[in-house]
């Protein structure tokens, strides 16, 4: 499978929004190398905010902005633009909703060696806790691409989550993503793994191993989790009886949490969630991380069966 | 250019001001008075002689922006934009009541003339520094104006801004810091040092104006200062009195977020008439 690397696109996707449209405008604190942000700022100096280490003004910054009919996107890692400055995003951002677009890098326990200081594991229950913000964790860089453009077109405060590693392509140059709906990957009935982020490939992988032992699940890849779409969830949770699913964030507040208040509000099925599970982990290489935690094709694989046990 | 009444006297605005200040926070039964009150000078010069607005056209475009980073002082910021005629002056009475246009706190999405929602300090000079900036990426002629409490520079994102609206050499950005010496738990002295405040703003790297912020003279010197100071921001650090006009509300802990009863509120408007 092709590697693609959701930052690069993001970076890139930057630079051709900047060239088409005079409004949109690029900040960052202090790691624009890291969040790819640097390429616009290397094609449009004027339009690039280096706000240095300071995530708080940053996103105070980024509100007077938009306020004045900019449309702004504000970069640093998942952990510092989520949870250092939850305040700034609340007052500044979210009530008022101003169009500012966070676009944070660096998602999950993937981040690996740098250890749990660094390691987002709960930005996206943040961010989904806020009204009025749209939350999206694109599966690859081409999802990723067209996830900024949509937020670019789209009036309000957005969370998108990157990652620092590449992840495997999921989607073909065909593709085309639309803000809210899940992507059907895979048809089945036994069960249905809902996956978001670098999990999506993950998920792939268990539905085509289970598959050899006759066991076929639906696989869906969810990129909006705010608002999410309840309808493909209803659907799966019909026609399958048994829903998975499968996130790089903690169990609570993120894909899992919001697909069973669907779930259990519109159509009680068994579920299970593969997730981290109330702890904060170590440094360590993602894959190392992804193993320990089971987000591994084995973990899904572990939990689908543990469901089907249970489906009545 | 200027609001239209502004020809009007400044002193007799600010006691309006006041008078509206006390009777919407005692009808309410809630609210901030001390700190309301003790900016009412500096706000009354913005409104009615320096900020280019249009009260009937609240989001016009080239406007000089106001914001109330101290959220707390919003009945004040509702007084003097009722006497602009943004609102009605007869909707002050409805401060803090469900379904009102004039929340607690200030916020963006309901009040006409309103620029930012705020009552969580500290957050007002980062959004007046974007403000300031979309003015440069424009090619806009406004200025950008903050008011921040004296107590409120304790909170660090203060700071960060301080240095950013520096380094980004915004000279269309005015601070003005409600210097009243008080915040919620007593004396700043006590609370929280934060001098030698002026010396810290120059630090930072801004042009620091000291006055006394209750003197319209030597309020309108320092916008008017502010205006040729080029290639750095300015702050305007007003020496104030927490509940000025008010004698027992004046440097009275008691009053930073209480309501006066209704006997109060007479004795404060008897001398205010």
């Amino acid at each position: 499978m092709e590697v693609s690397s959701t930052r690069e696109a993001y970076g890139q996707t930057l630079v051709s929004l900047g060239k088409e449209n005079p409004d949109v405008v690029v900040l960052d604190a202090d790691l624009s190398k890291s969040t790819r942000t640097v390429y616009f700022a290397r094609e449009f100096p004027q339009r690039f905010f280096e706000c240095g280490i300071a995530e708080q003004n940053m996103m105070g910054i980024a509100a007077g902005l938009a306020a004045c009919g900019k449309i702004v996107f504000a970069s640093s890692f998942a952990v510092f633009a989520t949870a250092r400055c939850f305040d700034q995003l609340r007052m500044s951002i979210a009530q008022p909703r101003l169009n500012v677009k966070v676009v944070a890098t660096h998602g999950g326990v993937t981040v690996g060696e740098d250890g749990f200081s660094h390691q987002a594991i709960e930005d996206l229950a943040l961010a989904c806790s806020l009204p009025g913000f749209t939350v999206v964790v694109p599966a690859d860089a081409t999802e990723t691409a067209q996830v900024i453009r949509v937020a670019a077109g789209t009036p309000g405060p957005f969370y998108i989550r990157l990652s620092r590693q590449s992840t495997l392509r999921v989607h073909s140059n065909g593709y085309q993503f639309v803000l809210g709906k899940a992507v059907s990957l895979r048809q089945g009935f036994d069960a249905a793994i809902i996956a978001t982020g670098v999990m999506v490939p993950v998920a792939l992988d268990a539905a085509k191993s289970l598959s050899l032992h006759g066991i076929e699940c639906r696989v869906l890849n969810m990129p909006t989790l705010k608002p999410l779409d309840a309808e493909a969830v209803i659907l799966a949770a019909q026609e399958t009886g048994a829903i998975v699913t499968a996130e790089e964030h903690l169990q609570q507040g993120g894909l899992g949490s919001r697909v069973a208040q669907v779930v259990v509000q519109n159509q009680p099925v068994p579920m299970a969630f593969v997730a981290l599970h109330d702890a904060y982990t170590h440094s360590g290489k993602p894959e190392e991380l992804l193993d320990l935690h089971e987000l591994t094709p084995a973990g899904i694989e572990k939990a689908v069966r543990s469901i089907l046990l249970k489906k009545r | 250019m200027v609001g239209q009444t502004a020809d009007r006297d400044l002193e007799q605005i600010a006691k309006a001001l006041r008078r509206h200040i006390i009777t919407m926070i005692a009808e309410a039964g809630g609210g901030h008075p001390g700190g309301s009150l003790s900016a009412v000078e500096l706000v009354t010069s913005l409104y009615f002689r320096v900020l280019r607005h249009r009260p009937s056209e609240p989001r016009w475009s080239d406007r000089d922006r106001f914001i109330l980073s101290k959220g707390h002082a919003a009945p004040l910021l509702y007084a003097v934009l009722a006497e602009c005629g943004y609102f009605p002056v007869e909707e002050l009475a409805t401060l803090r009541k469900l379904g009102s246009r004039l929340q607690g706190h200030t916020d963006r999405t309901s009040t006409p003339g309103v620029e930012m929602s705020s009552g969580s300090l500290g957050q007002g000079l980062s959004f007046g520094i974007g403000t300031a900036l979309a003015a440069r990426l424009n090619s806009q002629g406004y200025r950008v104006y903050v008011l921040l409490g004296g107590g409120e520079c304790d909170e660090g994102q203060v700071w960060e801004a301080a240095m950013a609206a520096a380094h980004f050499k915004l000279d269309n950005l005015v601070a003005i810091v409600d210097h009243n010496q008080q915040q919620i738990d007593g004396w700043n002295a006590d609370v929280m040092n934060i001098e030698p405040l002026t010396e810290k703003w120059r630090a930072f790297g801004w042009e620091v104006i000291d006055i006394n912020g209750h003197d319209f003279h030597q309020i309108l010197n320092a916008f008017e200062k502010a205006e040729r100071v080029k290639g750095r921001p300015t702050v305007v650090i007003a020496h104030t009195v927490k509940g000025k006009g008010v004698s027992f509300m004046e440097n009275n802990l008691e009053f930073h977020g209480t309501a006066p009863t209704p006997e109060q509120a007479k004795a404060a408007l008897e001398e205010l008439a």
